[in-house]
């Protein structure tokens, strides 16, 4: 009845697990408790868990990266703690198939769960307005994308709770992640957790490809695009490149698992190695998909806050596209050890070094716009700056990583984890921590507290030097990573520093958690009335904050590049006299219901349960067929609600009123 | 300075620099302004384009997923493990049967097309549910063939090149069965609803995906079944 699933799944004996098991439903608990308290279980259907709106949608993914950011990290700290501790006789605190799962977790989570939707929820709140757009192309696709990753997002957690998770690292290499070796349903938690995550990411790309191609303000030609915007189509190009390949290479190790084929084993003519090669050509790109959207935050805040017009708007946009191209010819660096030998390494090792070049021409053209501007360092402007020197950093030890015999000696060592967190924490985190900080009175309508934000921002940038340094010199003496224990002396004390380190940038995320609790009850203050708070230049500062739901009453018309800029020289008038009727989506409940549907089946298909699996896809099934009957999609804001609205923000002409 | 135009003594007039950019720029405001009321008031004009530029997209993903299949099925096809080859599983004269219901349908597809573009209600139901029986057979093949195979020892568990055989045209069937619900769907919705805009955007995308998976049959039947077979 229940496949594989019985009581005893639930790690009752583990202190560690349970207490934080414990932790979570305590959590889980109290959000449903006060929900329910406050009797807002009607409102939060209506207007959020069903809403077809990017803003809202774009607000609940970066909820979601918030949280999942958390979970992550608390990873992070627990294996600081254990590589501090466990040298020689110590053992530490957590037994070896613990910590395997912890680095698992820690790097799925981080990936998939945290990094991912901080990047697709910012798209979602600015893009569209960048556009000059009232929505996505596919409103309710964009729903139904949020909830496959959120439904992702709680398989990976429900495997702390019932059964295991992963032993196999982030990728899941085969043939370790085969039945053979990883028997238990940890493998499958990551499988089923991805997969349904990267098809919503799948859809994601469709939709803003579309959302880009066909829905800009008149005039926007694309060479007048803000450079968020080009950064997003390139990425979701990529996006859509990439990721059907995750997808096959994990339908593959499913049908490896599940009905005995031979893709990754090692019997029966089964190529462990293919799976290697095909993991990277997704897993390449993918890092670019997560750096690029924010090169293009960059690039937003960098002329905003020196006051000037981006410098290289071109180059920037050739540059951008060069790196998206180029990273679907480079995955192999990531395996140069695996004997392909030395011409196929050497072609991937200039292919790898050659990306340098575009990225250097974007650091030029950031540096280039703030030289002789009016540098304003305000928050976005310092994590920028703690960007432009950390990621330059990691970037260089990329290139050294690029060459085929340094990566003999590099590969699988702690240098390597060095490297990818000084450009994903320097590039990513740092990126969506600035575009969070500039848009957030865009989004939410009042802004971020700067003191605390200043205070955030030195912890992470002192506390990431200070733990990942020491972890280049620890490769550099020949500490590999994923390290449960270890008999050098010398290494103990640069563990040590390291966990310092994390302790450091610990302190940095409780301080932004109290800035957004201070930020919030201080709001009054602080809140953004023009709807311009940075003196920008792109279209979402021209909209009231939060922008409306139609977000414009009137679409602009677009004649130069940084389109508000020009409107602002020009002194158009953002009142208006006369208003249309807006034409909006209706909220719809389908999106909800296919991803819970999608994860019964997947929890089922992870326990063994076919009949749920079974009735979890016919629910999916129903679902899409009942909606395609279901006509009832638009509605009207009428002219006068606009108008009601608009002046609400002061946005109509006196002599109109 | 002014920017006045001056009439010159052949009647032709002068215009200053500044001038003419002023024209140019009053010009191109009123093709804006024109575009700008365009896309205020028909908001709709552009919905259909839209959806099937989402479409295809989606369908050059779906692309590369079957390249990523075809790959797996390059690289293993030679990996079989001591078991047997294709050269002695195929059956050509069947798969080629199989071929010929699914090209046809291709065509009878296209004819639905042309029914809905004549606006002709029934005759696009009836040319679907032509598509949609041929669309079965090939199916009804299908699993005829793998259970065939599976009975003589040849299943997916064999060998990997059996693995990457049964996974890549598998993979295939199962988007031809979802391409027929999407097709009983269509057939109840214009049965029900008529030929309505959105149902034509629909059949579209329907046909659309019909003929993109006629083209990966015949990526499949090429490099599977007759590169089997010469092997």
């Amino acid at each position: 009845m229940f496949g594989k699933l019985t009581l005893s799944a639930i790690p009752y004996s583990n202190p560690i697990i349970m207490g934080a098991v414990a932790f979570m439903v305590i959590c889980v608990v109290a959000v449903l408790g006060t929900i329910t308290y406050l009797g807002k279980w009607k409102y939060l259907w209506t207007e959020w868990l069903t809403s077809v709106d990017h803003k809202k949608i774009g607000i609940m993914y970066l909820i979601l990266a918030g949280i999942m950011l958390l979970r992550g990290f608390a990873d992070a700290l627990m294996m600081r703690l254990q590589q501090a501790l466990a040298y020689g006789s110590n053992l530490g605190y957590l037994p070896p198939q613990h910590f395997d799962q912890v680095f698992s977790a820690h790097g799925t989570i981080m990936i998939f769960f945290m990094a991912m939707p901080f990047v697709i929820g910012l798209m979602n709140c600015i893009l569209p307005l960048q556009l000059g757009a009232r929505d996505v192309a596919f409103p309710l696709m964009n729903n139904l994308s949020f909830w496959l990753t959120a439904a992702g997002a709680v398989l990976v957690n429900i495997s702390l709770a019932i059964g295991n998770f992963s032993r196999a690292g982030w990728l899941g290499f085969a043939p370790l992640s085969e039945l053979h070796f990883s028997p238990s349903v940890g493998v499958d938690y990551w499988i089923w957790a991805l997969q349904i995550s990267g098809i919503g990411t799948t859809l994601t790309g469709v939709n803003f490809i579309t959302t880009i191609l066909k829905m800009r303000a008149p005039g926007m030609k694309l060479m007048r695009m803000p450079v968020f915007a080009w950064a997003s189509l390139c990425t979701n190009v990529l996006i859509v490149a990439a990721f059907p390949i995750l997808t096959v290479t994990l339908a593959l190790l499913t049908m490896d698992r599940y009905l005995g084929t031979h893709f990754f084993t090692n019997a029966l003519g089964g190529d462990p190695m293919m799976y290697i090669n095909l993991i990277w050509i997704w897993g390449h790109p993918e890092v670019y998909i997560l750096i690029l959207p924010l090169f293009g935050v960059y690039s937003e805040i960098v002329p905003t806050l020196s006051g000037k017009r981006l410098f290289g708007y071109t180059s920037m946009v050739y540059a951008t596209m060069g790196i998206a191209l180029l990273s679907l010819i480079v995955w192999l660096h990531h395996f140069f050890t695996m004997g392909n030998g030395a011409d196929v390494n050497t072609f991937f090792g200039i292919t790898t070094m050659i990306i340098a070049v575009p990225t250097g021409v974007k650091i030029f053209n950031w540096l280039l716009t703030m030289y002789r501007g009016r540098v304003r360092f305000e928050t976005p402007m310092l994590w920028t700056v703690g960007f432009l020197i950390t990621f330059t950093i990691g970037g260089m030890s990329g290139v050294l990583l690029a060459e085929p015999p340094a990566d003999f000696v590099l590969h699988n060592s702690l240098f390597l984890v060095a490297h990818f967190h000084n450009v994903i924490i320097g590039g990513v985190v740092f990126g969506v921590f600035a575009g969070l900080t500039y848009w957030f009175p865009k989004i939410f309508g009042f802004r971020l507290n700067e003191r605390l934000g200043r205070w955030a921002f030195w912890c992470w940038f002192i506390g990431f030097y200070v733990a990942f340094m020491p972890l280049y010199a620890l490769g550099l003496m020949g500490a590999t990573r994923r390290m449960d224990h270890y008999d050098v002396a010398a290494w103990q004390p640069l563990f040590i520093v390291a966990a310092c380190g994390a302790a450091i940038i610990f302190a940095g995320i409780i301080v932004q958690v109290v800035q957004v609790v201070v930020s919030i009850r201080q709001r009054e203050q602080t809140r953004d009335l023009t709807g311009d708070p940075w003196n920008g230049r792109t279209l979402e500062w021209s909209v009231p904050s939060p922008a409306p739901a139609y977000n414009f009453a009137r679409i602009p018309v677009v004649r130069d590049r940084d389109a508000f800029w020009d409107m602002k020289q020009r002194g158009v008038d953002l009142k208006a006299s006369t208003f249309v009727p807006i034409h909006m989506p209706r909220n719809k409940a389908a999106g909800f219901i296919v991803a819970g549907c999608a994860f019964v089946t997947a929890f089922a298909m992870i326990w063994h349960i076919w009949w749920l699996a079974i009735a979890g896809l016919a629910g999916v099934l129903v679902t899409l067929i009942r909606h395609a009957f279901d006509d009832d999609r638009e509605f009207h804001v009428d002219a006068d609600e606009v108008r009601r609205l608009e002046a609400l923000h002061g946005r109509v002409e006196a002599r109109s009123l | 300075m002014s920017s006045d135009p001056t009439l010159m003594h052949n009647g032709s007039l002068a215009l200053k620099p500044g001038y003419a950019d002023h024209a140019a720029d009053a010009l191109r405001d009123l093709h804006h302004a024109r575009d700008a009321v365009d896309f205020q008031l028909d908001h709709h004009h552009d919905v259909a384009s839209t959806i099937q530029l989402g479409f295809w997209i989606y369908l050059m993903s779906d692309c590369l997923l079957f390249s990523g299949l075809f790959a797996t099925y390059a690289l293993l096809s030679s990996h079989t493990a001591g078991g047997p080859t294709g050269a002695e599983l195929f059956d050509l004269p069947g798969v080629l049967t199989e071929t010929m219901f699914l090209l046809v349908s291709s065509f009878t597809c296209g004819l639905a097309s042309l029914a809905m573009n004549a606006d002709r209600r029934n005759a696009t139901v009836g040319w679907l549910a032509v598509t949609f029986l041929l669309g079965l057979g090939f199916i009804g093949m299908e699993v005829h063939e793998f259970a065939h195979l599976v009975a003589i020892g040849a299943g997916p568990d064999r060998s990997a090149f059996l693995s990457s055989f049964f996974t890549l045209v598998a993979t295939h069937g199962l988007h031809v069965t979802c391409g027929l619900i999407f097709m009983a769907v269509m057939m109840v919705a214009v049965l029900k609803k008529g030929l309505t805009a959105t149902n034509r955007a629909r059949l579209v995308n329907l046909s659309l995906f019909w003929h993109f998976l006629d083209i990966i049959w015949v990526g499949v039947f090429s490099l599977v079944y007759l590169f089997g077979v010469a092997h």
